[in-house]
């Protein structure tokens, strides 16, 4: 017995603190995969009766909304296709790099992942789709979570409301940068802002892109509370803007590693450090 | 009153390949994605405990382990959360075994229900003390779906031991 709970305690600390054993898991999950989907099978009659089932009122309310949406997305790809235009010249002008062409999946949440300790979803698009460990996943209005983990045709999603899951984010109004983390209850953290900061209940959180794993600017969430607390940080509260543990259709962004040359060492910076050497 | 061996039958030993289908459908019923339904019973922690207690030398803790393991992959859990905790169960179910199989099925399932319990308190303290949220009190509620399981799970579980070789109607098995 002790040397079972040896061995169970040894990979607790190597996979929650180390993450060593991923390779374990992907070995034995090929054995429990079949298991897997047929025991998924239910799951996926109860979904599509709900969609049979749906009544006809429904199904009309459904249909204004999205004309009415179409609309309004029509009138802003217009301006959109514009303004990326102008974009690209002055960016030509500014001699500024390319923004990069994202490839992007559209994918559906096929349930909930069934750990009750952490906040995670399966999609129905896997590797053999493209998508890939550490992408961003949208839906329709802000992220909602970061694919963890990669199966053949499945993925798992840690949500943004996850307590281990951080998203570097700055305030839309004034770029002021922070982490955001979630703190259980589907409620997120603003993590390390200082006390004197100028952030207000009610502003946008986007991504900052700092991490080279997000794309800056998706929307992520709206700052509900802020208050000030002993010490040098602030408590600030938000709720995120996407409907993330609701989201059905969703979209996997592709990875945003700008297609950057090495900068050559400019003249400036040679000749200040044989300045400093000089000195 | 005094519990007596009279409630149980004269048995056929339990089948090695029946014991190990039982614990592969609980395993697939376990992979049945419920989402945060609350007291979804923990199926193989179930079947686990009920070998455990009836055919302790067949059934222990290496199965234990090994099927702690194929949980946690299946439901994307810590590896060893459900090992850990299933270990300890195998271990405290054989111990209990002979002193459980003198109580009637109802009475039993009085035994089962600690059991179950600490294991699901095993792997709450497991992973909060890896940094995850705590699932809320309704989380134990699957202990006690699961010792509401036992009578049934019992009888289901011995009708092929209830079965004869031979039909013979002057015998008692």
């Amino acid at each position: 017995m002790l040397v079972l709970v040896a061995v169970c305690l040894v990979m607790l600390v190597a996979d929650l603190r180390f993450r060593y054993l991923e390779v374990l898991r992907q070995a034995i999950s090929v054995v429990t995969h079949p298991l897997q989907v047929a025991a998924a099978a239910p799951a996926g009659f109860v979904r599509n009766g709900a969609v049979y089932f749906a009544t006809l009122v429904e199904v009309q309310v459904e249909n204004a909304e999205l004309r009415g949406s179409q609309v309004e997305a029509a009138h802003r790809l217009l301006r959109f296709d514009h303004i990326e235009r102008e974009n690209e010249e002055l960016r030509e002008l500014l001699g500024m790099a390319r923004v990069v062409v994202v490839q992007s999946v559209t994918a559906e949440v096929l349930y909930d992942a069934p750990d009750p300790f952490a906040r995670k979803v399966i999609l129905d698009k896997g590797a053999r789709h493209g998508v890939s460990s550490g992408l961003a996943v949208v839906d329709a209005r802000g992220m909602i979570g970061q694919v963890t983990r990669v199966y053949p045709v499945q993925a798992e999603v840690t949500l943004i409301t996850d307590k281990e899951q951080a998203v570097p984010v700055q305030v839309e109004r004034n770029g002021l940068r922070g982490v955001l983390v979630g703190s259980g209850r589907g409620r997120l953290d603003l993590r390390f802002i200082a006390s004197d900061a100028d952030i207000l209940p009610g502003d946008r959180l986007v991504t900052s892109g700092l991490d080279g794993v997000f794309l800056p600017g998706l929307p992520v969430a709206d700052v509900i509370s802020v208050e000030q607390r002993e010490g040098a940080f602030r408590r600030v509260r938000a709720d995120p803007i996407a409907s993330v543990e609701r989201a059905i259709q969703v979209l996997v962004l592709g990875r945003a590693t700008p297609a950057l040359a090495r900068p050559d060492p400019s003249m400036q910076i040679m000749d200040g450090d044989d300045e400093i050497k000089a000195d | 009153m005094q519990p007596t061996h009279r409630s149980n039958r004269i048995l056929l030993p339990a089948k090695t390949w029946f014991v190990y289908l039982s614990l592969f459908v609980a395993l697939g019923l376990s992979y049945i994605p419920t989402g945060r339904f609350p007291g979804i019973p923990d199926w193989v922690a179930v079947v686990l405990t009920f070998w455990c207690i009836r055919e302790p030398l067949r059934v222990g803790m290496g199965a234990a382990f090994v099927f702690g393991i194929l949980v946690d992959i299946g439901l994307g859990a810590a590896m060893g959360q459900h090992a850990l905790a299933y270990v300890i169960l195998a271990y405290l179910a054989t111990s209990v075994s002979r002193r459980v199989l003198w109580f009637p099925t109802l009475q039993q399932a009085l035994h089962v229900f600690p059991l179950l319990l600490l294991t699901q308190v095993i792997m709450v303290l497991v992973r909060v003390v890896g940094g995850a949220e705590f699932p809320g009190g309704w989380y134990f509620l699957s202990s006690f779906t699961g010792t509401l399981l036992w009578v049934p799970l019992s009888i289901l579980l011995l009708l092929p031991q209830y079965q004869p070789l031979e039909r013979d109607d002057n015998r008692p098995i």
